[in-house]
Parts: C-alpha cells; sequence; structure tokens
C-alpha cells in the first residue's frame, strides 16, 4: 500500500518561534526547540516527523516564510 | 546512519520540494514581531504576482505603519506614500502608466483614519486598481493606539479599560461603506490566521488582479489580522482571540462581486 508522507525543513536561523504553526499541524509534528538561535528565538522543529504528512498547514501559516515542505509517496 | 534519519532524506529531495518561499521575496528577513499577519500576507501577494507572472508589470504603494518597509521585501517595483495617501498615488501612478497592475497594501489607521478621504473617493471614482488592508484593530506601529476598527470595549494602550462606544464613538465597518461606492467591483474579507482562511486570501488576491487586468474597477481586500504585541498576548492567543472577537464584528466573505452585486 502507498502512503503519502512528508517532511518540513525549517530555516532556524529565521525562524521567530512564534508558534503558530504548531496548532495548525493536524498531527502533532512540530514542536519549538529548547535550544535557540543566534536571535534568542526558540526555533520550530519536526518532534514527530514519521507523522507528517506534508499537508503544508504549517507553511501556510508561517509568518515569515521559513518552513519548506518536501512530500513523498512511499510503499508501507 | 539509523533508519529514520535515512527515510528523511530519501524525502528531502528537489523532486518531492511541494512549497517554497517565493522567488519574490527577497532574502531580507522581516522586520515584523513574531506571529504578525503582515508577513503571511506579503507572501502571498508575492505568491500571486509570480502565478501570475507579472512582476515586470506591477507596482505596488507601500503605506506608512508597520508594513512601511514592505519594499525591502516585495521584489516589484514600489513607491512609499505618505500617511494615508496610498490611493491617491496609486491613482496618478495608474492612471499615467494603465498598463501596470497598481496595489496599495495598507493598515487600518492609514486606510480607515488619517487615509479615509483617499480610500472613499477613489472607491467611488472606481480607479482601476487593488486596496490590501490589513485590519488589526489597532495602530500597531506607533505603540497599539485605538483605531476606528478597534472592537466595542477593546483594550489599547488609549483604551486601557476597553473602548467606550458612548465617547469614542463606534467602530468603523469601511469595507462594508466602500462596498456600497459604485466605484468598486469587488469587495471582500479575508483572514491568514488559518491554513483555509490563508488559500482564500490567495485566490481573492488574484481575483483582484485579474479584474484589475478587464479594468472593472477598484477591488478591495480586507484581510482582519492579528497584532499580538500591541494586544499583549502570545501569538496563538492573539489568533484566538481574532477568531472570537474580531471575525463576529468583521465577518468573512465577498461583500461584493462582479457577478453577485
Ligand atoms: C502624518 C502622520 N501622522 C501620524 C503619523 C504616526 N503614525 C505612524 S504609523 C501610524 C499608525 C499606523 O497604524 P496602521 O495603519 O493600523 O498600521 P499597523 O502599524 O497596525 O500595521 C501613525 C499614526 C505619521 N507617521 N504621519
Amino acid at each position: 500500500m502507498a502512503k503519502v508522507t512528508g517532511r518540513i525543513v525549517v530555516d532556524t536561523e529565521q525562524c521567530k518561534g512564534c508558534g503558530v504553526c504548531i496548532p495548525v499541524c493536524p498531527f502533532d509534528v512540530i514542536e519549538l526547540a529548547k535550544e535557540f538561535n543566534s536571535k534568542g528565538f526558540h526555533y520550530a522543529y519536526m518532534k514527530n516527523p514519521e507523522a507528517c504528512t506534508g499537508c503544508m498547514n504549517c507553511a501556510l501559516v508561517c509568518p515569515d516564510a521559513v518552513i519548506k515542505v518536501y512530500r513523498k509517496k512511499v510503499r508501507v | 546512519m539509523d533508519e529514520q534519519q535515512a527515510k528523511t532524506e530519501d524525502i528531502i529531495k528537489k523532486e518531492n520540494l511541494v512549497f517554497d518561499k517565493t522567488k519574490l521575496l527577497t532574502d531580507k528577513a522581516f522586520h515584523y514581531c513574531p506571529g504578525c499577519g503582515h508577513g503571511v500576507v506579503h507572501r502571498l501577494l508575492m505568491e500571486v504576482i509570480e502565478e501570475l507572472d507579472i512582476q515586470e508589470k506591477t507596482i505596488g504603494i507601500a503605506p506608512v505603519g508597520c508594513s512601511v518597509l514592505a519594499y525591502h521585501y516585495m521584489d516589484i517595483d514600489m513607491q512609499e506614500a505618505a500617511h494615508g495617501r496610498a490611493p491617491a498615488l496609486a491613482t496618478g501612478i495608474k492612471r499615467t502608466l494603465p498598463e501596470k497592475y497598481v496595489f496599495t497594501y495598507q493598515g487600518d489607521g492609514d486606510l480607515a483614519a488619517i487615509g479615509t478621504a483617499e480610500t472613499i473617493h477613489s472607491c467611488n471614482r472606481g480607479e482601476n486598481i487593488t486596496i490590501i488592508f490589513i485590519n488589526n484593530g489597532i495602530y500597531g506601529m506607533t505603540g497599539g493606539q485605538m483605531a476606528p476598527t478597534t472592537l466595542e470595549n477593546m483594550k489599547s494602550s488609549t483604551t486601557p479599560y476597553g473602548r467606550n462606544v458612548k465617547q469614542m464613538g463606534n467602530p468603523l465597518k469601511i469595507t462594508e461603506l466602500v462596498a456600497q461606492l459604485p466605484g468598486t467591483c469587488f469587495v471582500t474579507r479575508q483572514a491568514v490566521h488559518k491554513p483555509a482562511y490563508v488559500r482564500k486570501t490567495k485566490k481573492a488576491i488574484k481575483k483582484a488582479f485579474k479584474y484589475q487586468k478587464q479594468e472593472m474597477g477598484l477591488s478591495f481586500i480586507e484581510i482582519v489580522s492579528n497584532c499580538n504585541s500591541g494586544w499583549k498576548m502570545t501569538p496563538n492567543d492573539a489568533n484566538k482571540w481574532l477568531e472570537n472577537n474580531m471575525l463576529p464584528f468583521y465577518p468573512l466573505g465577498d461583500l461584493k462581486t462582479p457577478e453577485k452585486k
């Protein structure tokens, strides 16, 4: 069976850690890191990458356009 | 390399890329506060201009307000206007260069307070331009003072106990007002704090440019947005507050379309 799976890549240096990507994710993939970037922001990262479907919700609401989304069909 | 990492590397490949920042946004990082809706609207505008392939044919007018530096981020021709005067400037540019797509980008203080005259008259004259109106219910840049659009009982730095309409007057639904004017062809209210709204806003912007090409009159797109710094909330709380308080008073949807007047 084929399943759609995704990954996001966050530009951690440009992310401002606003967190608006977190509640719009239907699969609870994203979290703010404990670490921070050089501007002092806790950037977004995938805490649960396996659950990502590449739906793009996070990228659509991201005010700083720092999220790249990848999507691929994989056999399971 | 563990299995999960291998899988991730297999997915993160150029051919699987489905969303990336549009090339029409410059590499300069937005100066906006974390979570601010201005960034989303900037991106949508540039995505539409890229998809319509009109980068060389578009002239934007930047306002006074938080988005005063919009021309640093949008890789198109832009002109800065004096506070509130963007529609007057757009009128002049569009009339001298009618083959260009001309839009203004304005906040609620800019468009609905100091620029009320320019807004109303450009809409009434039916200038063939597009107005993008960001309504965050507040003067963001200057420190969160009350704007004409501030809701009843809403706190701002100049209404610390909430807007008292007996004293300060009623919030102004300027979008409903311009929808009454014969010069507007497309008047709509959208939002950008949820993925579905973002998609709809993008469609609305695209439509507005299409109507401009067909010389149908003025398109007016209000975007109900947030100002978490001015509202003194976290970005996610501000978006929730927007949904529960702004949207009941400023309901989303088309107020006027060329098909349905
Ligand atoms: C003629 C003039 N009057 C007043 C100001 C001060 N001023 C700068 S921005 C602003 C309000 C902007 O608010 P808004 O249009 O809602 O945009 P936002 O900052 O919320 O995006 C004011 C009153 C000015 N720059 N010029």
